[in-house]
């Protein structure tokens, strides 16, 4: 069994009207050195497989087919074996 | 003529299309069920406006993947005719019938108001009802309605005169002012390279009536119709 932690994040290239609204509250909290927020979404799912190769493989291709729109978004995963 | 509005779980412009097919434009229409696997060999397919899925994940994400949206994909292959319109924009977005993908609004409001449209393009079957840079008004329903693409599909849609509608003022000014939610190149509306699937964000069923304000989105149905008629 494998876990999957997958951060989807907009591209560098695409504006994120949500994360400077959020940047901006944070400054108005006084946070001042904060910068460059962006906002994300994150997945977590179990992954019932023993072959991590083949474990990879499925995520990626459930990435490039549903979980992430790769004209405005990037994405990273971490993959853990869970017992 | 015949014609299909599919209905997804959350669509909620459905029955305002199919009202307007119907009893406005008189065509032959049926509401077709995101799980039925066969269009029936209709001319025109609709996808309307809605929250279909309840936006999760992404707008349209989701409704990609009904089983009778194989059935549109192959439909529009076949060089027959597809309108998005709002959340159905979205939909052939995540699709990949048409390029690029609608953000956020600019303003992360939700906008619900008339804006004025100028058509960009009136050589199309779903806008020769219409005169080149003529401005129409229609409303806009969206809270992510702002369209992005790279630069280099924005330069083909350029090239290509497959920008349709962009947002302006009542006298066809084109700027950011006017623009209400942010969209590249002030788009609200574009055509697939073949030109026989469009997709645009204000709704034109809103505004094909006179008693609900004006008639200016019923030129769009009626280049669609008297096109394929």
């Amino acid at each position: 069994m494998y876990k999957a932690k997958i951060n989807v994040t907009l591209k560098k290239s695409v504006l994120d009207p949500q994360g400077k609204t959020v940047l901006q509250a944070v400054h108005s909290l006084g946070f001042h050195s904060a910068q460059e927020m962006r906002v994300g979404k994150y997945f977590e799912l179990s992954l019932n497989s023993t072959d991590r190769v083949k474990a990879e493989q499925e995520l990626k291709a459930m990435c490039a087919e549903l979980l992430v729109n790769p004209v405005i978004e990037d994405y990273t995963f971490q993959l853990e074996e869970v017992r | 003529m015949k014609a299909a509005v599919i209905v997804f779980p959350g669509s909620n412009c459905d029955t305002d299309c199919w009202h307007v097919i119907r009893d406005v434009m008189n065509v032959n229409v049926d509401f077709v069920w995101h799980k039925e696997t066969d269009l029936k060999g209709v001319d025109l397919v609709v996808l309307p406006g809605g929250f279909s899925y309840g936006d999760y994940l992404r707008c349209g994400a989701i409704a990609r993947f009904s089983p009778i949206m194989k059935e549109v994909i192959k439909h529009a292959d076949a060089g027959r005719y597809v309108i998005g319109i709002c959340n159905g924009f979205q939909v052939l977005l995540e699709a990949g019938l048409l390029p690029g993908a609608l953000l956020r609004n600019r303003t992360l409001r939700f906008m619900c108001k008339p804006v004025y449209l100028r058509v960009e393009n009136s050589t199309t079957i779903f806008t020769n009802h219409l005169k080149q840079n003529q401005v129409i008004e229609v409303p806009i329903a969206h809270g992510e309605g702002n369209y992005f693409c790279d630069e280099r599909t924005l330069e083909t849609l350029e090239g290509n005169k497959k920008i349709i509608f962009r947002y302006c003022s009542e006298n066809g000014t084109i700027s950011d002012e006017f623009n209400p939610n942010g969209s590249l190149s002030h788009i609200a509306g574009i055509i697939n390279q073949k030109g026989n699937v469009l997709g645009m964000m204000p709704h034109p069923e809103r505004m094909s009536e006179s008693i609900l304000g004006g008639t200016d989105g019923k030129k769009i149905w009626e280049s669609i119709v008297s096109y394929v008629k």
